[in-house]
Parts: structure tokens; C-alpha cells; sequence
């Protein structure tokens, strides 16, 4: 029941916004996450964003985890 | 998707098994506390790649499942009220009460109606001027600040239609309260994820700190799980107990500040009856006083009469993490995802339906 995906801002009209999920289009609430722009990537739990996703520390997450598998024994 | 397939990659899923493999040589006994994270464990095999020093059990952490018999009973109650729609998340229609669930009231004439969000709701509050709608608060940190920010919309648009029967939950009190039992030895905790987005890490300092037991918070996808074991399994062989982040792109230390003043502007701590648990203090969320006239318990006092438990189930044990859906002599056999008997085995992240539907050929 705390699944939340991330959808992609694609317009705002105050405190809802249009987001992009897989290919589908949906009006979400940005009242708990207003500091989201056009553009960013929000995880969406209930029809409201609950956190802007960190685009700088996924990819940073993932430069770890290939260094990881480079390094181990499989 | 973006943020989905980057994290299911599986030559890093193989790099980090090989790595766990590799560093774990203590036995050590892991709590993943979130539904979702063992629907992840079982549905892409994390076990199997796992080395037989760790063991993984499943949490409490499913809203549907640890709602007590009693409350759920309320809900029921409510939905038989004359006027009243009584509008609820999908998972919570077949989980079985004392005497019917809201499945059936619905087929015996009651106004039941699911929807994906509590803004759904009040557009149903809009739309029915002259009926009573009911909203069905379940859920933890991560589902109660947007209800809260619905029942601000209705405060604001003036909505005189509109109630909510808060049955939400709080994790880190029932987190101690299952350490405290000292029925189960834990290692460490895979802590969730999504409720950690809203409280932030440093809500789960006190593992460390009062418990010596380190907890890392994690993604849902397979690689953010695996991550959070290889964290733990350094921890556990360094003999270190810290609270880590290994879901960086969607937790920060401190949470999502504005949803918390949100949620703590609506409602307040409250004790709160875990199914399997029991009575649990400052574990619940009820309406602030200043917002009674939205809160259902009391504006429509429902009266369900006694409790009942159901016959054999385990759910209580299964959440405790005291057994397993294996232990349970109904799994399987009598109670089905077409027919459940207990709730770990109607919602989707429950244990029991987790097991049922992906973990049948393991062990």
C-alpha cells in the first residue's frame, strides 16, 4: 500500500499538475511536494507526489553499483 | 521506465549477490518491516541469491493487514448506515471482519466504492451533495499526509459532506514495540522505504542508538533491496550498527518537512490495536479536536457488537515475524487469494498472498 512510482511533471496549474507515467497522463497534487518544477521526477503515492526524486543521486547510486559488480566475485 | 529498469539491471543484481556472498560470513537474521520489500524479495529471487547465513522475515509492514478485526468491523458498520458511501483503497474490500467485509456489504446493498486516491474522494463529496461520504483512512506515514491535505481541500472548499475514520499507523512505535517483546533476535532492519520518504532517516535512529541493531532504508526495486542487505551485511561483520540511506533518490535524512507539518497539523498520536501486536501507544493518527466535525468515529459513532478471530489463522504470528505463511496450516489449502481467511493473505503486499503467488517452488 506505500507504493509510490515516479511520474513525470509535465505542467503545473498551481498546486496540481499533469504528470507522465509510463505513457499515461494523470492530474496529481504537488500539496505536499511544492518545490517540484516542470520537468522533474516526483514519487507518486495516492494521487499526491511525496518526494522529488534525486536525479544526481541516482546516478551516483549506480556508478557505486557498477563498481560493485566489477569488483565481485559473481 | 525511468527509475524502474535502471534498478532491476541484472548484471548489478549479480555484481551485489556476489559481494553479499562474498562479505557475509555471520548468521544473521534481517527484518524486512515493508510488504513491498517481500513482494520484491520473492518476486525477482532475492533469496536464492542470497548465501544461507542470512535469513529474511517479513514485517508488519502492511497497512491492510494489521488493521484489527475491531476497527475493520467499524468501517463495515459505517458502510451500512443509511446515505452514507463509504469509499475505500481496493485491498481493503475482501479482507474478512467479525461477520462480513465490505465486499459483502456491498453485495447486500451497502455504497461501497474504491478509489486510487483520497482526491477521488471528495470529488465523490462534490458530485453527492446529499449523501454522506466516508473516506477509509488506512495506511502509514507515506498515505496519511495527503489525507490530511484532503481534509484541508474539504475545510477550505467549505464541503459539509465529508468524513474520514482514521485507522492510520504510525512504524517506528510498533518497530520498538516488537523489540521490546524480545520474541524475535534481530540483526538488522531493511526499513521502508516510502514511509521513510515522509519521516526521514533520522526517525529510525533509535535502533542504533537504543537497540545496537543497524537499519538501512530501501528502494523497491530488486537492486534497491539487494543494496540494502549488502549495507547491512558490511555492518553486521564490521560489528557496526549506524542508520544508512541505500534509496538516496527518494529519502533524505530529515523527510518531506512539508508533509509532515501537514499531517501534524490534521492529526495527532493517538494508541493505536495492531492485528497480531495488540495495543500499541503512540502508534495511531486521530483528528486534532479542531477538526472533529471530519472525523467518522465520532460523528456517526458506529456500533459493530464483539469481535471476532477468525478460526486458525496466523496472521497475527506472520506479522510478528514469530512464523511464517509456511507454519500456517489454512495456507494454501483453505485460504486463497479467491478466499482468504486472514488479511496477509487479501492484499497485495500481504505475506500470505506474497508466498501464494511467488513463493511456492522455494525452499
Amino acid at each position: 500500500m506505500c507504493l509510490a512510482i515516479p511520474a513525470r511533471i509535465v505542467s503545473i496549474q498551481g498546486q496540481e499538475a499533469e504528470a507522465e507515467i509510463g505513457g499515461i497522463t494523470r492530474k496529481i497534487s504537488l500539496a505536499l511536494t511544492p518545490e517540484a518544477q516542470v520537468g522533474d521526477y516526483v514519487l507518486l503515492h495516492t494521487g499526491y507526489a511525496i518526494a522529488v526524486v534525486d536525479q544526481e543521486e541516482a546516478e551516483e547510486t549506480l556508478r557505486l553499483l557498477e563498481e560493485i559488480a566489477e569488483f565481485s566475485e559473481m | 521506465m525511468k527509475f524502474i529498469d535502471e534498478f532491476r539491471r541484472l548484471e548489478l543484481a549479480q555484481g551485489l549477490a556476489g559481494r553479499i556472498r562474498q562479505n557475509s560470513k555471520r548468521r544473521a537474521r534481517f527484518m524486512e518491516f515493508c510488504g513491498g520489500h517481500t513482494v520484491t524479495i520473492l518476486k525477482h529471487g532475492i533469496r536464492q541469491l542470497l548465501p544461507p547465513t542470512i535469513e529474511m522475515l517479513s514485517g508488519p509492514g502492511c497497512p491492510v493487514c494489521v488493521t484489527d478485526n475491531a476497527d475493520l468491523d467499524k468501517a463495515i458498520a459505517l458502510a451500512c448506515i443509511p446515505g452514507v458511501i463509504l469509499v475505500t483503497f481496493g485491498d481493503m474490500l475482501k479482507v474478512p471482519g467479525s461477520r462480513s467485509s465490505l465486499q459483502k456489504a456491498k453485495a447486500e446493498g451497502a455504497d461501497v466504492r474504491i478509489v486510487y486516491s483520497s482526491l477521488d474522494a471528495l470529488e465523490l463529496a462534490r458530485q453527492n451533495p446529499d449523501k454522506k461520504v466516508v473516506f477509509l483512512g488506512i495506511g502509514f506515514e507515506t498515505t496519511a499526509p495527503g489525507i490530511a491535505a484532503s481534509i484541508l481541500q474539504a475545510e477550505q472548499e467549505g464541503l459539509k459532506n465529508f468524513y474520514v475514520l482514521s485507522l492510520h499507523k504510525l512504524c517506528p512505535p510498533v518497530i520498538r514495540a516488537l523489540l521490546d517483546s524480545g520474541e524475535v533476535r534481530l540483526h538488522g532492519f531493511i526499513l521502508p522505504g516510502h514511509v521513510s520518504a515522509i519521516i526521514g532517516s533520522k526517525a529510525w535512529e533509535f535502533l542504533a542508538k537504543d537497540y545496537g541493531i543497524p537499519g538501512v532504508v530501501s528502494g523497491f526495486e530488486p537492486l534497491d533491496v539487494l543494496q540494502g542487505v549488502d549495507m547491512l551485511v558490511s555492518q553486521v561483520e564490521n560489528g557496526e550498527s549506524r542508520v544508512e540511506i541505500a534509496y538516496r533518490r527518494g529519502v533524505k535524512p530529515e523527510g518531506n518537512l512539508k508533509a509532515q507539518e501537514l499531517m501534524y497539523r490534521v492529526f495527532e498520536p493517538c494508541p493505536a490495536r495492531w492485528r497480531g501486536i495488540g495495543e500499541v501507544p503512540d502508534s495511531g493518527l486521530r483528528l486534532r479536536p479542531e477538526f472533529a466535525r471530519f472525523d467518522a468515529e465520532l460523528v456517526f459513532s458506529p456500533d459493530p457488537g464483539p469481535t471476532l478471530e477468525p478460526k486458525g489463522c496466523i496472521c497475527g504470528d506472520i506479522l510478528r515475524g514469530v512464523k511464517t505463511p509456511r507454519d500456517c496450516c489454512l495456507f494454501a489449502r483453505v485460504c486463497t487469494p479467491e478466499n482468504p481467511v486472514g488479511p496477509c493473505m487479501v492484499s497485495s503486499e500481504g505475506s500470505c498472498a506474497a508466498y501464494y503467488l511467488y513463493g511456492q517452488d522455494d525452499e
